[in-house]
Formats: structure tokens, sequence, C-alpha cells
């Protein structure tokens, strides 16, 4: 079999929409398109209707006990931003302090600065190598004044899977608030708020192959009710929490999206797997000095990250282009700073600039991972050939020894 | 980011990729930059009895843009008198590889490269007298 070209591997990034979803959404378009407000007429509550269902849909693949703390946004930042600055600004009075993990996502990271500027103190944990938080530290962290707890489900950098439970459990302890990012996780590790004592949880449709622009946050109304601030006003949709007529077609997506990926969940895991190992041991059996980045196993099933350690990983990026992957390296940033998570794992900027990110997902094929397999080590053979690092170890220099001219 | 014709096209087809002897008295060898930063340089040139470069070898662990610029260099010091190659600057390259400003380090690293290898050779040259 051919492989058509190009792959798409970057399922970390976004997906692509499952022409299931796509089919369920078109008629919300074109027939079905009454405001979902519109509770008078036979066009509202159609829509209404249809949202209801996705709220069920959303509701149930994360375990939630009511489709009532769903509230619908426009993707994961906004509702990262809703969780944490909504419970912040509500529980201002109970204390002052939060708690997050320097691997998160900008979006987590950036509302914690926003707050700190308005006065709010935040603990930013380290990881440890394997880039999972030691479940000690976050305890000690904890304190009378702390208000909410904010770890991510699945890193969208490395992929790892942090400890959900046993977070959700030390939260309980103290009474403090777990919000849980699960952008990257939602139907690709299993995951339940009930019984991982999440009291809010950010996810959105774009990483599950469904459309961009339309996310949620589940809000836990029982054991504890959570209360927030709204950050959007107007027309006191989602029960006052976020005002805007609702994207019906994205939701009944969304709704459709969720429900198929994780009817599928532990059948398609096993699939990924597979593909994964197939890529990542055929890679360590032909090249040398190649470094994963992030814990082993306890990861979701399609990432991998690797270091190809004397090899730049914008070049790599540029010989494997008809492959669309992702780097850690600067380069491939505005900034020209690696990658602030891998930096976090204690991997040095000289590894960082080397890693690639594959997101392996649902439309990928094995003649895919065999492609991309073969025109990795063609590129990163004849970049190492090229590369006075690669020149130097294998005369060896120890690379740490040499006097370099930064610049 | 978009690449332009020619950087793609050095990156492609290098020119002058390899080593030449460096403990030889008529190459100088130039290393620049550092692994942290994501680029390395190493350019070196063969220097004839007549003072004129005449072969120039690279290694580069870098962008692509980064690669493009020390092959460039490499043939464009090819042929030069040493006074010639000293006059390079790095706002030519940038010009002939229609650099967007986020590379434009990449060609002052090899700028730094060209000024290192005629340097180094010329150390060699004092010494061997």
């Amino acid at each position: 079999m051919t492989v058509k070209l190009p792959i798409y591997m970057d399922n970390h990034a976004t997906t692509r929409v499952d022409p299931r979803v796509l089919d369920k959404m078109l008629p919300y378009f074109s027939e079905i398109y009454g405001n979902a407000a519109s509770k008078t007429h036979a066009f509202g509550r159609a829509a209404e209707e249809a949202v209801d269902k996705a709220r069920v849909q959303l509701a149930k693949a994360i375990g939630a006990s009511s489709d009532k703390e769903i509230v619908i946004t426009s993707g994961a930042t906004e509702s990262d931003n809703l969780a944490i600055k909504g419970v912040a600004h509500m529980h201002r009075e109970k204390g002052d302090h939060l708690i997050t993990v320097c691997t998160e996502h900008k979006a987590v990271l950036d509302s914690h600065h926003a707050l700190e500027r308005e006065g709010f103190r935040v603990t930013f944990l380290p990881v440890q190598q394997d880039g999972l938080v030691d479940l000690a530290q976050l305890e000690a962290a904890m304190t009378d004044q702390t208000i909410l707890v904010s770890i991510m489900a699945v890193n969208n950098e490395i992929g790892v899977v942090q400890p959900l439970a046993e977070i959700g459990k030390l939260c309980k302890k103290r009474g403090i608030l777990f919000f849980c990012d699960a952008a990257q996780a939602v139907g690709k590790i299993p995951l339940n708020v009930e019984e991982m004592g999440i009291d809010l949880l950010a996810f959105t449709a774009h990483k599950m192959y469904g459309p961009k622009g339309i996310g949620a946050l589940y809000v836990r109304r029982k054991n504890p009710r959570v209360r927030l601030e709204a950050m959007m006003h107007g027309g006191g949709h989602e029960r006052g929490l976020r005002s805007g007529t609702l994207a019906v077609p994205l939701i009944v997506a969304f709704g459709e999206a969720a429900e198929l990926i994780t009817a599928k969940q532990a059948e398609e895991t096993a699939r990924l797997l597979a593909l994964r190992e197939r890529l990542w041991t055929g890679l360590q059996a032909r090249l040398q000095h190649i470094y994963l980045n992030g814990h082993a196993t306890q990861r979701a099933p399609g990432s991998l990250n690797v270091s190809f350690a004397y090899v730049e990983g914008e070049s790599l990026l540029m010989g494997i282009s008809d492959i669309a992957v992702s780097s850690g390296s600067a380069c491939t940033s505005a900034s020209l700073e690696p990658s602030y998570v891998l930096k976090a794992l204690g991997v040095n900027d000289e590894l960082a600039h080397t890693s690639i990110r594959f997101g392996i997902g649902r439309f990928n094929t094995e003649e895919e991972i065999d492609y991309t397999l073969e025109r990795v080590v063609e590129v990163v053979t004849r970049l190492r050939e090229m590369s006075p690092l690669w020149e130097m170890v294998q005369e060896g220099i120890d690379l740490r020894t040499v006097n370099w001219t930064g610049h | 980011m978009a690449y332009s014709e020619k950087v793609l096209d050095h990156y492609n087809n290098p020119r002058n990729v390899g080593a030449l002897p460096k403990d030889d008295p008529t190459v100088g060898t130039g290393v620049v930059g550092a692994p942290e930063c994501g680029d390395v340089m190493k350019l070196q040139i063969k220097v004839g009895a007549n003072g004129v470069i005449e072969d120039a070898r690279f290694k580069t662990f870098g962008c692509g843009s980064a690669i493009a610029s020390s092959s460039l260099a490499t043939e464009w010091v090819k042929g030069k008198t040493l006074a010639e190659a000293s006059a390079i600057r790095n706002t030519d390259i940038v010009q002939e590889l229609n650099l967007p400003p986020i590379k434009i380090h990449c060609s002052v690293l090899a700028e730094d490269a060209i000024r290192a290898a005629l340097a180094d050779y010329a150390a060699k040259q004092e010494k061997h007298g």
C-alpha cells in the first residue's frame, strides 16, 4: 500500500474532524438553525434539544453525574481561564493561594500570572525527571490559604499522565478544589471526575476529532458545589457562568466526538500503543543517541517525544517536510527559547533543541508509521554526517569540555 | 515558517560539507556557536601558496537557515584572497538567502565562522613562520 503524502502526525496540536462528526453537525447550519435560547418556537426548541443531548454525551464522557455540570465555552483556553480566575475571584475571602505546575499549558500558567498581578500568591511546582508531579511536594505546598490546585491530565508536549486520583485525594483531604485541564486526555486515557475527585475539568472538541472553537468546563455541583465568578457577562446563558448564544452545530459535533472517542477508548488505545511502539522500537534499533522525553509508560497512547542528539530540531523538521510533526526546538518558536516543558524535566537546552513530538492519532496507519520511521532515520543520519557535534563525539571529544562561543 | 528557495536549495544540496585536516598548517578552522543555543558551525579554509583560498568545508548543527548560511559562506570564500574573505558581511548573506529577521543570527554566526577560520590560519602561519 502506498502512503498518501503529506502525513499528519501532529494530533496534539489539533485533529481532523471525523466524517461522522461532520455529518452530524451540518444540518444544524442549514436546517435546524434556531437559537437554543428561543424556547417559544419550534426552531429554538429543536436547537435546545440538540444541545441537551450533546450535554449528556459530554457529561458521560468524563463520568460527570449530571449534564447540568457542563458549561459550554469556546475551547480549553477559555475553560482554563474561567476555572482558575473564576474560582480565585469567588473564593478570595477564603484564601489567596493557588498551586499549579510549571509544565502546564500556557493558558493555565498565564491565568495564574494574571492572578499574581492582582495580589494572589501562586506556587508553581517543579516536576520530576519523568515529567510527573511529586505528590509529597504537592502536599507540602498546600496551606490553609490554598483555594485551588490546577494540574493537567495529559501534557501536551510530552504526553505524560499525572496521578489524578492521588491528587484528587490530597485535595479532598485539605478541602481544596481540584481543577484539571484535560484537553489532551478525554477519550485517550481512562478519566472519571467522580472516581478521581476532580472538581473542575476543561476539555475541547478539536483534540478529539471534533471542530475547533468549542469546549467545555465541567463544574461540580455536589460534594462540594463549586461556585465560580463568570468572566463573560450578558444573557445569562450556561446558568450565568458563560453568556453568549450557543454555537449549536459545534456543540452537536462536540457531543458526538466525545461519544465516539470514549466508546472506543480501550480498543483505540491498544491500536495507538502498537503504532507508537513500532515507531519507538524502530527508531531505537536504527539510531544511537536518541532519548525519550517523559515517563516511559505513564503517557497518553499516541504520544512520543524524542530527542535526536546532535541534530537540531528545526533542520530535522525541514528534512521530513512531508510529515507534519512539531519540535521543542527554539527555532520553531518566536521566543528563541527551547521548550519550557523539556527544561522543567531537566532536559538540557542542547537536547531540547533536538526534540521532535510525534502525535499519533485515529487516522494514522501502520504504513504511515513505517514511512515516518524510514524518513526520520534517513534525515537524522544525513544531518549527523554534517553535524560538527556528531563529528566531535565520534572523535571521542566530551562536548561539555569544549569552550563554546555562545552568542 | 516559509523558507526561501535558496535556503531550501542549500539545505537539500549543501555545498562543501565535510572536513579538512585541521593540523595542516595551510588549513584554518573556525568553530563558533554553542550547542545549548541551538547552533554550532565549523568552517574550514585551505589557503594556497599565493594566499588564495583554494578549498573550504563546513559542518553545521543548526536550523535550515544556519546550514544554508554556512554552505553559502564556503561557496563564497573559495577563490577569494584572505582580505577579500574577511570583507564578507552577514548582511550579504541575509540578502542572498532572503533570511527573515528571526534568522539573522544565523548569518552573523556564518560571518563569525569565516573570521574564526581566518584567525586560526593566521595564528598557524605565525607559529610556523
